[in-house]
């Protein structure tokens, strides 16, 4: 028992920095700007949005811990392509489980789920900070680092559902039987619906955190 | 003929990787602060683009999707492999890419020179990836078919990562808000272009 009781606990102050710092200081994609492919497409409607978000929270976390397992024993010349074999490996059983349980959702995130392996966040984390350290501190960066990704998704997809549909998880907002403002001449914004409007949505969000946190504006 | 043409067209402008499926936006805000750079990076995913997709669309034809390995006996027919394409794709991504740099670097040392740093980074870029899934997932029937797919995603791809080049160029001259600089104007300025791309849309071909 004492021998244990040296060990650094599990969540000390350090480990759960891992996990607050990738959510506003070192967000993967407004500061780290990995991960945008899959980020924009996906936030139309909150639901897909939501599965998106724990599906590549689950990735990043398993397959930070795996290859933190594996890291000792991975000749450095190969990593890159273990890297992808564990990547692809999660990946196909979280396509696998989503086509079996949530078949809509599986149809609508079409590729997406795919292309969350060559997903930055992913490469990018497991270069940085799995190769070098120990299983749980890489396991909680992963999960530090897929929350901080999920809230940008979910946010951007909460503005785009209400405003661009009007409705919030599929559930009309505007026509209700207290009050209908489609009557009172209240248009929904069909150009929320369009892809362009994600990209400048996240544009808005990195310009609300650094004008917060002046420290991560850029020089040039 | 006009089925490859009207395919190519589609892929270039209305279908276009960055504005319409935002696959390659990693490197494409990254890379695209110089046109000459980027004029690089584009080239060089063109090259891999048609290279990989007509590999992958064969693996897939002949060995991944439902009822594909009929030819090696009528025992084999129901098999469907096709759970198994994410990995077999990104294998053949990863390593015909490192076959592409090794065998630019030993027969033209001038383009291995321009493209050098790039290739490597192409391996990770979504837009490879996507291309193969999309071409699996829209059941292309015909090697001209994905052939001519693959080159005009490739270009599209280039064209578009040029024109964001060229604006960023000029955009070092404009007073912009200071916490919108760098990244949160790209961001912006790839909306505002690929809203301009949506005019395309209507087009029916």
């Amino acid at each position: 028992m004492d021998a244990l009781k040296e060990k650094e606990p599990m969540f000390s102050a350090k480990n759960m920095g891992l996990i607050k710092s990738p959510i506003i200081k070192d967000n993967p994609i407004t500061v780290q700007v990995l991960g945008i492919c899959s980020a924009l497409a996906v936030t139309v409607k909150l639901e897909p949005a939501i599965v998106m978000a724990i599906a590549v929270t689950v990735v990043t976390a398993f397959s930070n811990l795996v290859m933190s397992f594996i890291r000792n024993i991975t000749p450095s010349r190969i990593r890159i392509i273990v890297m992808l074999t564990v990547i692809a490996f999660m990946v196909i059983m979280v396509d696998q489980v989503l086509k079996a349980f949530l078949y809509d959702v599986s149809r609508q995130l079409s590729v997406f789920v795919g292309l969350i392996i060559t997903n930055c966040i992913l490469m990018g984390r497991l270069e940085a900070f799995a190769i070098s350290n120990k299983p749980w501190p890489s396991f909680l960066d992963g999960i530090g680092n897929g929350l901080g990704y999920s809230w940008i998704l979910v946010a951007v997809a909460l503005v785009r559902e209400v405003l661009g549909s009007g409705t919030f998880f599929g559930i009309k907002l505007f026509d209700t039987p207290w009050w209908n403002l489609y009557e009172l001449g209240y248009k929904d914004n069909g150009l929320m619906i369009l892809p362009p409007m994600a990209l400048i949505l996240v544009g808005v969000v990195i310009w609300v955190q650094r004008s917060r946190h002046r420290e991560l504006i850029e020089k040039n | 003929m006009q089925e490859f043409i009207s395919i190519f067209v589609k892929s270039i402008f209305i279908e276009n990787m960055i504005f319409a499926y935002f696959l390659g936006m990693c490197s494409f805000l990254a890379i695209s602060k110089s046109v000459k750079t980027s004029m690089g990076l584009g080239v060089a995913v063109i090259f891999v683009l048609v290279i990989t997709t007509p590999v992958n669309f064969l693996l897939n034809k002949y060995l991944l999707s439902e009822g594909s390995l009929a030819w090696l006996g009528p025992a084999f027919a129901t098999i469907d492999l096709s759970f198994l394409s994410f990995i077999m794709f990104i294998a053949v991504i990863a390593s015909i890419v490192q076959l592409v740099e090794m065998i630019v670097e030993k027969s033209s040392p001038v383009l291995y020179a321009q493209l050098g740093i790039f290739l490597p980074l192409i391996a990770v870029n979504c837009a490879i990836l996507g291309a193969s899934l999309f071409m699996q997932e829209r059941e292309y029937e015909t090697m001209g078919q994905v052939a001519a797919f693959s080159l005009g995603s490739g270009i599209g791809w280039l064209l578009a990562i040029v024109m964001m080049a060229a604006i960023r160029e000029k955009l070092r001259y404009s007073n912009v808000p200071a916490p919108l600089r760098g990244l949160g104007i790209s961001f912006i300025l790839t909306g505002l272009m690929a809203i301009a791309f949506m005019s395309f849309m209507g087009i029916k071909i």
